[in-house]
């Protein structure tokens, strides 16, 4: 199989409106005959079930939660970036493309990163017409804020809480459509299959989380909306529901799955503090604008960070990255902080944490001016940990995230699989091997609100669609597949819990494929994971029946693929034998511990391809070329 | 620290249901309410018992999914607190706490603390949206909003649809809920627009749902864990009562709340 991207030829600032021209249309009374399925409702997924809706195709749209509302895009906090250029600070389009794909490492499709530029000023247009409430000026006009790995201010915010009030945008405009009767809404029920028909995705097959009732559904293309997968590693700043069922059941359907070891990790997050931990909480990114991290200079100091002098104290991100100081990107950031703790200088009752000290911008700005910039997050902090961080500093370490790997899809967003389309956080296109903070929100947008109502009717109207339905015998087998599974998983009745199972995995994936990750860890955790799961399958036990709310049936298929995805990354980890964004190989790196890309023979996107149980997979790579961004040594110093 | 979680057990709408009383032995005072029964649901597992059954996603205050009455509050003791957020030091040594699900009758029960907020978003679906269809839109600074404006219209936003308020009310009101959407979008020139229709459309809707009506008691902002005020509720009435008056529109409709699950695949 080769790889076509489907990228337009020409220059890079036409790209879109070429290949905007270029795809077909369907007309505005045929729209209603053809059936969409979008499974998920978050950004991606609301934005373009409503969207599809209203231009008058008939849309089906699923999520595992009790409304559309609680998809974990509501939990984003920092904010949106755009390239309005509003503060006349040097912002252009080409430059937001350009801090992308630097950001990215060089390893993101070049027009994609463009064409989200380019898209990003319209969001913006679009969320403030629905009446989402951004952070405004005394005059009325929008207000702005920086954020990791840019030097311009290009961020929009809705105080910490801008991915709810995004969410809130498209969820509202999903129900209008909803009560107009274009959309059926179907919460509580989770995609468990899909359904190949003639090579082209036709439907679903899901469970109902509350009757048990499992069900296929057709349509004529399906899109998938599902987000990250990175509750591989147990404890994420992820949703404890987040998963990666539908995009890994694709996967085995025949979809490639592209960079899964492409995860990103937070730099600032609050540390872990127990066994029982069940997830972690991220401290918004914009707190690093005004907040400064610091660790003792001496090993192992033990006194409370307020009587350690300002001499005694190494601010290591502005001493090693004078120019963007505190703003480095994500994946910098992290790096270093794990470093810090590593030589013993980290703090806390683990050692696993650094300072994020506030104490100069108050002294600077005044404590209300932080407050009406950070209020809610400092609560937060305070309620978790019971520190109250305008008199000490926070304590924050680095944890899972995002993951920018995810299902392969051309420019159009369409999977190998012709009819399944990806996007959001569940494909793998625009971030390359780290995601800017402030961007996750404005790729799910794009995606959902420009991009998807345009290629989707391209396929819609350059394909004939045959009635099918249940009674297909791929229908069936796919039914039959589920069924299996569910029986397989309640009947084991072992001894061990899904979540021990869970717990168990994660640790293996974040000490061997987490923030740094070398050849032999790797291939240990290959054989500790195959191991596991095979432990898994004999010895998990899963309570209850399948014929009501089963919570511990929910997370025992969830885990069951998380086993192989979490396999797969470490494969790709260990087949990609450079260091690029967040994925750091010790092997790999520069005198001064940056990492060290090898684009002579790894610039491309490796898409992995399922060969059935137990048999290695296959890759495609997808070369990248860089014609306007010239790929060098990523530089924040 | 020890203490006695008293859960409210009921497999469905049709069992009887009745609190069953755990004894908890290590509880850790950083950890949080949920992350409490997540032990507890390890030991049921482990002894063959069948977990408790609560929402919950996120886990940082934000989505809304989890909530449950703690001895009769909404959301346990502390202000401004989801349960996903409430550690368990704000608790004592030995303390019983008694853990039920919302009550109230647009809220059907489903199992242990779960219970179906559907209502919540048929409400929105009646008119809690500015009604743009995506690429309407004109260039985001073309209408100034005075920052106040918007911080109010954010205050307003910011509720996360947990359904506490309507747990917390004598009269099972929707009226926060409610408020609080038609206070975020009716302040806005953005939504200003249809403001009357919205305010119409919504409570009918709120009305038709089966959920009590506002005698304007406060215990929901009470529990709110994003404090939104009070004064959200007579924005709406305000917008109501308004719109009433003109007659300008036809009369609102409302659809039929659906109470089941049986999924319709065609």
């Amino acid at each position: 199989m080769t790889l076509d991207s489907k990228v337009p030829s020409g220059p890079i600032e036409k790209a879109w409106e070429k290949t905007r021209f270029d795809l077909k249309l369907v007309n505005p009374a045929n729209k209603r005959k053809h059936t969409l399925i979008v499974v998920g409702s978050g950004l991606a997924g609301a934005s373009a079930a409503a969207t599809l809706g209203e231009l008058g195709y008939n849309v089906k749209c699923f999520c595992f939660q009790d409304s559309p509302r609680r998809a974990h895009s509501i939990a984003a906090q920092g904010g949106i970036n755009a390239a309005k250029n509003y503060q006349n600070d040097g912002d252009s389009v080409y430059r937001l493309f350009y801090d992308t794909v630097k950001g990215g490492d060089f390893r993101a499709r070049e027009a994609n990163v463009y064409r989200l530029a380019e898209i990003s000023v319209h969001i913006i247009d679009q969320c403030v017409a629905q009446g989402v409430p951004f952070a405004r000026e005394y005059g009325g006009a929008l207000t702005n804020r920086s954020f990791g790995g840019a030097q311009v201010s290009r961020t929009f915010y809705a105080r910490g809480q801008t991915g709810q009030q995004l969410l809130l945008g498209a969820y509202q405009a999903l129900e209008r459509q909803a009560r107009a009767g274009t959309v059926a809404m179907y919460p509580r029920t989770e995609m468990l299959d899909l359904i190949v028909i003639d090579g082209k995705a036709r439907g679903i097959v899901t469970r109902h989380l509350v009757t048990g009732e499992i069900q296929t559904h057709f349509a004529d293309a399906v899109i998938l909306g599902t987000g990250g997968y990175g509750n591989v590693y147990y404890l994420s700043t992820n949703a404890k529901g987040s998963n990666a069922t539908a995009i890994w059941r694709a996967h085995k359907r025949g979809a490639l799955f592209a960079n899964p070891c492409f995860t990103q990790i937070h730099p600032t997050c609050i540390p872990v503090s127990g066994d029982y931990q069940s997830k972690l909480t991220l401290m918004s990114e914009s707190l690093r604008n005004d907040g400064r991290i610091w660790v003792p200079l001496k090993k192992g100091d033990k006194r409370p960070p307020n009587e350690i002098p300002e001499a005694e104290r190494d601010y290591y991100l502005e001493r090693r990255y004078p120019s963007f100081g505190n703003l480095v990107p994500r994946d910098v950031a992290s790096r270093n902080a794990k470093a810090v703790c590593d030589e013993g200088r980290g703090v806390g009752e683990t050692g696993l944490g650094v300072y994020l000290d506030f104490s100069d911008a108050i002294a600077r700005l005044g404590r209300h001016v932080i407050e009406e910039r950070y209020g809610n997050l400092f609560d937060m902090y305070q309620r978790i940990t019971d520190e109250d961080p305008y008199q000490v500093p926070m304590r924050i370490y680095p944890a899972i995230h995002y993951t920018m790997g995810g299902l392969w899809v051309d420019y159009q967003l369409q999977s190998t699989i012709p009819g399944l389309f990806v996007i959001g956080e569940a494909n793998f296109s625009d971030h390359g091997a780290n995601r800017l903070g402030a961007s996750a929100l404005m790729q799910g947008l794009s995606d959902g609100y420009f991009i998807i109502p345009y290629t989707v009717g391209d396929y819609i109207a350059s394909n004939k669609f045959a009635k099918v339905d249940a009674s297909h015998p791929e229908a069936q087998a796919a039914l039959a597949c589920v069924r299996q599974m569910t029986e397989k998983l309640l009947s084991i009745r072992g001894k061990r819990t899904v979540d021990s199972f869970h717990r168990e995995l994660g640790k293996i994936m974040w000490d061997y494929c987490g923030m740094s990750r070398n050849a032999e860890g790797l291939k240990k955790a290959i054989g500790e994971i195959r191991q596991l799961r095979e432990e898994y399958w004999q010895n998990v036990n899963v309570p209850g029946s399948d014929d009501d709310i089963n919570q511990s049936l929910e997370k025992a298929g969830r885990v069951a693929d998380f086993f192989e995805l979490g396999e797969l990354m470490c494969i790709d980890a260990l087949e990609r034998n450079e260091s690029c964004g967040g994925h750091f190989r010790e092997e790999y790196q520069t005198p001064d511990g940056e990492a060290q890309r090898d684009d002579e023979h790894y610039s491309y996107a490796a898409a992995w391809g399922y060969r059935g149980p137990g048999n290695p997979p296959d890759v495609y790579k997808e070369p990248l070329e860089f014609h306007y961004v010239h790929p060098s040594q990523r530089s924040y110093k | 620290m020890k203490l006695t979680l008293k859960i409210w057990r009921q497999k469905n709408s049709n069992d009887k249901g009745a609190f069953v009383s755990y004894p908890m032995g290590n509880v850790n005072p950083d950890m949080s309410m949920l992350e409490c029964l997540d032990v507890l649901n390890e030991t049921l597992t482990e002894r063959g018992e069948e977990p408790v059954a609560f929402e919950h996603d996120c886990r940082e205050g934000i989505c809304g999914s989890c909530g449950f009455m703690i001895n009769g509050v909404a959301h346990g003791p502390e202000r401004a607190t989801t349960v996903c957020q409430l550690t368990m030091r704000h608790f004592k040594d030995g303390d019983e706490l008694v853990l039920e699900p919302w009550r109230a009758h647009a809220f059907p029960f489903l199992k242990d603390l779960c219970v179906d907020r559907r209502a919540f978003d048929r409400i929105i679906a009646a008119g809690g949206y500015v009604s743009v269809s995506t690429g309407n839109a004109p260039d985001a600074n073309a209408i100034p909003v005075g920052k106040d404006i918007a911080d109010q219209a954010m205050d307003a936003a910011a509720c996360i649809g947990c359904g506490a308020c309507v747990a917390a009310c004598p009269n099972a009101a929707a009226a926060l809920f409610t408020g609080a959407k038609v206070a975020h979008l009716s302040v806005l020139p953005q939504g200003k627009v249809e403001a009357d229709r919205r305010a119409l459309a919504m409570v009918a809707q709120m009305n038709e749902e089966g959920f009590g009506n506002c005698t304007n008691i406060g215990e929901c902002t009470g529990v709110c864990p994003k404090s939104i005020p009070l004064q959200v509720i007579a924005r709406m009435n305000r917008d109501f009562f308004r719109a009433s008056l003109k007659r300008r529109d036809e009369p609102a409709t409302t659809i039929t709340p659906v109470y089941d699950w049986k999924v319709k695949t065609q």
